[in-house]
């Protein structure tokens, strides 16, 4: 320990940190611009200058080191003098355009330039002017004369977002921040940027000039679209959400926040917008009040409970919705006398869940993954489905020297160092890993588990044994390639079996904000009575289904069967936000609150119990989907629903979930990993058929900006590259195979369904596969996200008519 | 299709030897080297030859191209025959520099960052060379060093070029 001494107070702190630390601990302010608490130091813009003992003229508090018996003066005479030199030259060529900048209010530039600048300036020489720049649909760079060249946004991408997209090109006077000549900035954590540039250089696309930042009152929420819940700051002004930025919380998001969870709110102002209750008469939709609603699903939900028993009904919600929402959905599906009720939409392999030892999580603390030494990713395209997560992976590789395996049907980067990597079809995926555990028992000296010994040990399986063998804190990671596959218990079971040689842990990446709390409140058809799991109810269609922000077309593994299930219903009763395709299926349509509008829980992937509150009162007619199945339960005159409010719900839920860790576990039970591991798929990756049409491999990944209504209807988020997902992607083999040229399409068939797409070569994919998204419109009339489909060229001549 | 080299094999063995003489992992030491030896192959750098050394040396193309924007000695465009920058920093300014400067411009028929009609000269400002002792100076074809330029001398030297 170093003892120094800032402004007369004495202090202790460890070598190697820095006086702008030790001055932070005492909860001095010194007053800086290229300082950021989580990026490298640069020591470039020199606003920090302090006066040191000894020292022959002023220092960067943010790059000294501190030393024993150093005596600091942050706000000496010398100190600021010094401030006020770099504050003059700063501003030399600072446009002062505050009145018409975005940033205005909330800029450290012009907060500092208060304290520290002059009322007006000694330069008279005319000031550079530096272009815009096109940075892409989120990062505005219109305005990059205000640049002060502190280079946070190239270091936040260099070392948080793991790609440097940004870069200072030019020298002195004509040095600019940019982009390499044509490109955008695409990474999944771009908006970040915009919070950590100091200036109103880099500012939010959708938000910019839309409201200042004083008139806007924050309020705290949680993310809805992974299962991180990050915390979030929601800006609102005139009952309208107008901005959403990242609420520090070390233990979830730290300072950060992805592009998803900052910019989906532009959903939530969607013309889409469902703002009254609607019934379908005779083929027309009117719109109706609440009672009236209420009352016809009421009377329609008695009729067919009476007429065909209650197993005729049941409800499919998003991972999306809340626990009190999916609590009381069960409630209402199981005090009618069903347990069908499901939230795991895009689940396909439902065999594992009588063996299913508690709610699969993450198995251990999101901080935990930043020091994690040995990790094994199995089937996830991570940066996209857990943009936070991904980084603290990265974290974990760059600073702990953890080594990264994968196994995985797409080579996307994971913009961190891959020590070993398997690109394989999904269907060979559990194959691989019974590779690896054979491997790992050959080299442990283990009994070789009967069910992979027959498995074929190939060189990369034996690495990725060793890597994962020789950790003292690994874990192996389940992405949504693994979630939505119709063998994932298999390779779950596999994975646990990997992880006990190992001494892992088991990571079950989820799918959604809620899908910890889906199964702590018992929205499952595990429990009793018990019922028919999401897909069962697709496959075997009831006659009444009630939709809690499902949109069945683009939220469930099958939508073409789920679409087909809907219409030949009965009565289908669609909770949704959104006018959706439900307007041609559905009987009734209920307009419930989104989480903006809603109090509610979430428990994330940690297990960590989120509660929020609405930030904005519901649009029009909305009411919390809460206060709406209360209502449908006090109609239907079943017991338990007289509920004043929603912490009558919580303290309800309370009882019925406890403690959510008492709860979590990954663990497949012995008889459950046995069935499991017995099981054999039959389904395999080679392109096979005749010429004119491929038996292929789907690899139906869900993108990242389709993940739920919300962010489906973000307008900035659909311009993104990311969300460029119209196509059919495939390795250069099978594009010659299919004799494909350019300006062909391609048609893809599958469940009786098709889609005529264009394509792309990607050769990292593997042969006999082809990736085409799910949970897009294009795709939605096809089956399930893997398994087979046949794929033929549609020749650019026929184009047109196709 | 496979991707061809924008460049020469022989560039490309000159690069591979510049890269090892660093650690394997710190590639990118090379670049400078590498943007060199690519620009004395093409004359100068294009959008696809950045490209093409940021994937040869495993690097983001923007890094190299702070690299390729920060030294004026890299070309971004196609430049004249003869590259005279002449520094125009306060030790060469003191002794003259201006004055060189704009006599060049006036015998060219070309200001800064220009280009000759004929295509033979291309006009550039350049900083200090570390050469201040010879001053005022100027580089050609950022190879070769030129001292104590003054107008006469300029206008000897100048002259030269044209009648090669
Ligand atoms: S754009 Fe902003 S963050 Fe980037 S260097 Fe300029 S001032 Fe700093
Ligand atoms: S904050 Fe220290 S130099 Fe910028
Ligand atoms: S100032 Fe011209 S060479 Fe140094």
């Amino acid at each position: 320990m170093i003892t120094l001494e800032i402004d007369g107070k004495t202090i202790e702190v460890e070598k190697h940190r820095t006086v702008m630390d030790a001055a932070n601990e005492l909860g001095i302010h010194i007053p800086h611009f290229c300082y950021h608490r989580k990026l490298s130091i640069a020591a470039n813009c020199r606003m920090c200058l302090v006066e040191v003992e000894k020292a022959p003229k002023p220092m960067p508090a943010c790059a000294t080191p501190v030393a024993d018996g150093m005596k600091v003066w942050t706000h000496s005479e010398v100190a600021v003098n010094a401030q006020k030199g770099v504050m003059e030259f700063l501003l030399i060529n600072h446009p002062l355009d505050c009145p018409i900048c975005d940033q205005g209010g909330e800029c450290q530039l012009q907060d500092l330039a208060v304290g520290y600048g002059g009322s007006s300036s000694r330069f008279h020489e005319n000031k550079r002017v530096v272009a815009h720049k096109n940075l892409g649909p989120l990062v505005s760079a219109e305005e990059m004369s205000r640049c002060i060249h502190c280079t946070r946004c190239v270091r936040f991408g260099q070392e948080i977002a793991g790609i440097m997209e940004l870069g200072m090109a030019g020298r002195g006077e004509h040095a600019q921040i940019m982009a390499f000549v044509g490109q955008t900035v695409d990474s999944e954590l771009s908006g970040n940027m915009i919070d950590v540039c100091p200036v109103g250089a880099l500012t939010s696309n959708p938000f910019r000039y839309s409201a200042r930042t004083w008139e806007l009152s924050r309020r705290s929420s949680i993310a809805p679209h992974d299962s991180l819940g990050s915390n979030l700051v929601v800006q609102v002004k005139q009952n309208r959400v107008m901005r959403v930025v990242p609420r520090d919380n070390e233990e979830v998001n730290e300072c950060w926040l992805s592009d998803r969870d900052r910019f989906s709110y532009e959903g939530l102002n969607s013309s889409e917008r469902l703002t009254t209750p609607m019934i379908k008469r005779d083929g027309r939709w009117l719109e109706v009040d609440w009672s009236a609603a209420l009352e016809f699903v009421a009377t329609e939900l008695g009729r067919i409970h009476a007429s065909l028993g209650p197993a005729a009904i049941g409800a499919l919600a998003t991972p999306q919705a809340t626990c009190e929402e999916l609590y009381l959905l069960q409630k209402l599906i199981r005090s009618l006398g069903s347990g069908n009720v499901d939230f795991r939409l895009r689940q396909l392999d439902f065999s594992a869940d009588d063996g299913q030892n508690g709610a699969p999580w993450l198995g251990m603390k999101v901080t935990d993954l930043n020091t994690l030494d040995r990790i094994l990713v199995i089937g996830s395209n991570l940066r996209k489905e857990q943009p936070l997560l991904a980084q603290r992976v990265r974290q974990a590789v760059r600073h702990h020297g953890a080594q990264l395996s994968v196994i995985n049907p797409i080579g996307d980067d994971f913009l961190a160092t891959v020590q070993n990597c398997m690109i394989i079809p999904p269907s060979r995926i559990a194959d691989a890993l019974a590779a690896v555990i054979k491997a790992a028992a050959q080299k442990t000296g283990d009994a070789i588990p009967e069910q992979v010994s027959g498995a074929e040990v190939t060189d990369e399986a034996r690495q990725i044994a060793d890597s994962i063998l020789s950790g003292e804190r690994s874990a192996i990671l389940l992405g949504n390639f693994v979630e939505h596959s119709p063998e994932k218990s298999r390779i779950h079971a596999l994975a646990q079996t990997l992880a006990s040689m190992a001494d892992s842990a088991v990571v079950m990446l989820g799918d959604g904000a809620n899908s910890v709390g889906g199964y702590l409140s018992g929205a499952l058809p595990t429990a009793e009575p018990s019922g028919r799991n999401a897909r069962e109810m697709i496959e075997q269609p009831l006659k009444a289904y009630v939709l809690l922000h499902t949109e069945v077309e683009l939220d469930t593994s099958l939508p073409r069967l789920a679409t087909a299930a809907m219409h030949s219903a009965e009565l289908v009763v669609a909770m949704s936000p959104f006018k959706h395709r439900a307007l041609d299926y559905a009987q009734v349509l209920l307009p419930v609150a989104p989480f903006t509008e809603t109090a509610g829980t979430f428990v994330n992937i940690e297990g960590r119990r989120q509660k929020f509150q609405g930030v904005v009162a519901p649009l029009g007619e909305t009411r919390p989907a809460w206060k709406v199945l209360r209502v449908l339960g006090n109609l239907l005159h079943l017991d338990g629903f007289g509920f004043e409010s929603i912490n009558d719900v919580r303290e309800e839920l309370n009882t019925f979930a406890a403690e959510p860790a008492d709860r979590l576990d990954n663990r497949l039970g012995e008889s459950a990993v046995k069935t499991a591991l017995d099981a054999r798929a039959d389904a395999r990756g080679r392109a096979t058929g005749s010429v004119e049409q491929l038996t292929v491999e789907r690899i139906g990944e869900v993108p990242v900006y389709n993940v739920d209504g919300i962010v489906r209807r973000a307008q900035a988020l659909q311009q993104t590259r990311d969300a460029q997902t119209d196509r059919v992607s495939m390795h250069r083999g099978l594009i010659e195979k299919l004799g494909l040229q350019s300006g062909d399409r391609v048609r893809i068939c599958q469940h009786g369904g098709e889609a005529v797409l264009d394509f792309d070569r990607d050769d990292r994919l593997p042969p006999g596969c082809v990736r085409v998204a799910s949970a897009i419109d294009t795709t939605s009339d096809l089956g399930p996200a893997f398994g087979e489909m046949t794929v033929e060229r549609v020749a650019a001549r026929n184009v047109v008519n196709a | 299709m496979t991707v061809t080299a924008p460049v020469s094999p022989e560039a490309l063995a000159s690069i591979d030897k510049a890269v090892v003489k660093y650690p394997a992992d710190r590639k990118q030491s090379a670049v400078m080297a590498a943007l060199t030896i690519v620009q004395d192959e093409k004359g100068f750098l294009s959008t696809e030859t950045i490209e093409f050394v940021a994937g040869y040396l495993q690097m983001p193309p923007i890094a190299v191209w702070e690299v390729a924007t920060f030294y004026g000695m890299y070309n971004l465009e196609k430049t004249g025959r003869y590259k005279i920058t002449i520094c125009t920093n306060l030790p060469c300014a003191l002794r003259g520099a201006e004055a060189a400067a704009e006599h060049l411009q006036k015998k060219l028929e070309i200001g800064f960052n220009q280009t000759s009609a004929d295509g033979r000269f291309t006009l550039k400002e350049g900083e200090c060379m570390g050469a201040c002792a010879d001053a005022p100076v100027c580089l050609v074809n950022d190879k070769k060093m030129m001292s104590f330029m003054t107008p006469e001398k300029l206008d000897e030297f100048i002259d030269g070029l044209w009648n090669q």
